[in-house]
């Protein structure tokens, strides 16, 4: 008989291909996150607004809301007035629908959207396998090392544990160059102390059984306990806990982003969209919202698979 | 029981110390000492370097160490640039209005939560589990920032009931009950954030815990004795569901005074975060310092005293 998968893992993981498809193929369809249009003319329009746009002869691109021709003059209806240009000046007209509108630069958000999501994913991830990395070592070290060693490494998770994360995470910016690459190390060395108390809890449950005594008894080397004994019998419970903590890494992330010490402008993501976007909000609705809201659905998704993949564990399916 | 919170004290103290001494060497490693921010470029070498001398820069790092640790002892953190006044008296300005913040907050996250897992464990399964189950799920996803602009721009825009930003009202209050009400208007919104962001995590952890409670035989005792169900679920379950919640919350303290801090820059609320947002901003070291040592010196304490608070009212654990 073939199961079907608890349904919150399937809407889980629906949502994530969904969000995945979209940040992969998103910028190339798009045009560029960066290019500026016009920001007179373009600039904070709502989702779904389109925009005429008009190329001059020298380069310039005018962008307004509405167009009209009379004799040998184009008309542009540009921050609130119109402009008249003559038609030998206009080397090209077209035509601009902004997707999730535009910010005040006339930069369009749905565009900014979806590499900001490139880059809020990787710094996720990358700062996920960092913590997994160093919390499976501990982990591991803590439950098969000697009693001392342990009792060390448990008060110092303990510890680390009790810090609050975002004071400590922004003094620690405070003394560093901001760059995506540190908020990784930061995110990742500031998050692997769950991960070392689960590896260690599921390696203490490993240590009573008879098979691991046997293979301890064949007086194999501690590495090969760990990795082919120990690891295979945590992965289960570690994934589940990955995937929540993904969640937790975006979260901080956006969090960090917002606060203007994570992943820096004008390299997007959906932590400093919402921050530039909050200083407009009486007039851009959209601009914080919309990334805030990119957050929000990935992290529920992750919940969401996290929970689904706690159900498959306990036969709950 | 007594010598695992005396253990853990000396733990706590540990941290504490680890912390402002990490704040110490990651201050002296970063480039641009106090001199160079504090003084002009324009002035002469000479005078920058008794301006060293009187900050005493110029010994060596080991010693200037130890002398800052004596100070941080003793309770003489140095000036703060930004507000050119000992960081104590900026700190101790900041720190009533987190900690009103936080406790209101705190306040209105339990109750929130409370209700919602009650709700929930009426009818396990049923329609209104199902909902508030994703609304938790919900709360716990949205960033703290999307929470605050959706209230923003419904209660301060929208209908505007509330203020947007500050802790006080432009206009001197009159009398006692003029200042209480604005001062509770202005806290309105940033605390209803902090209690709508939290409630979520409250309410799954209670569900879980009184569905447990309501598998216990004594549970059963009572129904058979002839308690009403809704006297057994308040009276009898729980209060044994919500012992264990003082364990979250401490657990959870770090995340609060995290999310205060969010706040708090948000809605222009002038504590601890807002001040440590500011200094951060501006590098202002000696700000920096006190106050990560002081969130963090709070943080812990609230951890070790939940624990402390759990061991006296639980006699299971207190051996």
């Amino acid at each position: 008989m073939r199961r079907r998968l608890p349904r919150r893992l399937r809407l889980g993981i629906g949502v994530l291909l969904c969000g995945l498809a979209a940040v992969s193929v998103g910028p190339l369809l798009l045009p560029d996150p960066q290019a500026i249009l016009d920001p007179r003319g373009a600039g904070l329009l709502p989702p779904l607004a389109r925009v005429f746009v008009i190329k001059l002869a020298d380069g310039t691109v005018l962008a307004g809301k509405a167009l009209r021709r009379s004799g040998d003059k184009v008309l542009l209806w540009r921050a609130e007035s119109w402009l008249e240009l003559p038609s030998s000046q206009v080397r090209e007209l077209g035509q601009r629908v902004f997707l999730a509108g535009s910010d005040a630069l006339g930069r369009d958000v749905a565009a900014r959207l979806a590499s900001a999501g490139r880059i809020s994913l990787a710094v996720g991830f990358l700062s996920l396998a960092l913590a997994v990395l160093l919390g499976t070592l501990v982990g591991l070290v803590s439950g098969l090392g000697p009693s001392l060693l342990d009792r060390a490494l448990m008060a110092l998770v303990d510890a680390t544990l009790a810090l609050p994360l975002l004071f400590v995470l922004l003094a620690a910016s405070a003394f560093l160059r901001p760059q995506t690459a540190t908020v990784v190390l930061l995110l990742g060395l500031s998050s692997w102390m769950g991960v070392a108390r689960l590896v260690r809890g599921q390696t203490l449950a490993v240590r009573e059984r008879p098979w691991f005594l046997a293979a301890q008894g064949l007086g194999l080397p501690p590495w090969r306990l760990a990795a082919f004994h120990v690891l295979p019998h945590v992965a289960t419970p570690l994934l589940q806990d990955a995937t929540l903590r993904l969640g937790d890494l975006i979260l901080l992330e956006a969090s960090l982003s917002f606060l203007g010490f994570g992943v820096p402008p004008p390299v997007p993501s959906w932590g400093n969209m919402a921050a530039e976007g909050f200083e407009v909000w009486r007039l851009a609705w959209w601009l914080p919202v919309l990334p805030g809201l990119a957050v929000a659905l990935v992290v529920l998704a992750f919940a969401l698979v996290a929970e689904g993949l706690g159900e498959l564990a306990r036969g709950e399916a | 029981m007594t010598a695992r919170l005396f253990r853990r004290l000396f733990a706590s103290l540990l941290v504490v110390w680890a912390v402002a001494s990490a704040t110490f060497f990651l201050a002296s490693l970063a480039p641009g000492d106090l001199a160079t921010k504090l003084a002009d470029p324009r002035i002469p070498p000479a005078a920058r370097e008794r301006l060293r001398e009187h900050y005493g820069l110029h010994r060596p790092l080991g010693q200037r160490y130890l002398a800052w640790l004596s100070g941080v002892v003793t309770g003489n953190l140095g000036d703060s640039f930004l507000y050119r006044r000992p960081v104590t008296q900026v700190l101790a300005q900041a720190l009533p209005n987190t900690a009103l913040l936080a406790s209101v907050g705190l306040g209105l996250e339990l109750v929130l939560g409370v209700v919602l897992g009650l709700v929930q464990v009426r009818r396990p399964h049923g329609f209104w589990d199902r909902v508030l189950s994703a609304f938790s799920l919900i709360a716990y996803a949205v960033p703290t920032f999307l929470v605050a602009a959706g209230l923003l721009w419904l209660f301060a825009y929208r209908w505007p009931v509330f203020p947007a930003s500050h802790m006080t009202g432009l206009t001197a209050p009159a009398d006692f009950w003029t200042t209480l009400a604005d001062r509770a208007r202005h806290l309105a919104l940033p605390a209803i954030t902090v209690g709508v962001t939290g409630c979520g995590a409250v309410a799954r952890y209670l569900r879980g815990a009184l569905l447990d409670e309501q598998a216990q035989a004594y549970i059963l005792g009572a129904l058979a004795r002839g308690a009403s169900r809704r006297r057994v679920l308040l009276l009898h379950a729980l209060p044994n569901a919500a012992l264990p919640l003082l364990t979250v919350l401490g657990l959870s303290l770090p995340f609060l005074v995290s999310g205060t801090l969010v706040i708090e820059v948000l809605f222009s609320w002038p504590g601890m975060g807002q001040v440590f947002y500011s200094a951060v901003t501006a590098r202002d070291i000696p700000l920096i310092q006190a106050a990560t040592i002081l969130v963090t010196a709070a943080v812990v304490a609230g951890n070790w005293l939940a624990d402390a608070a759990y061991a006296l009212a639980d006699p299971r654990i207190r051996r």
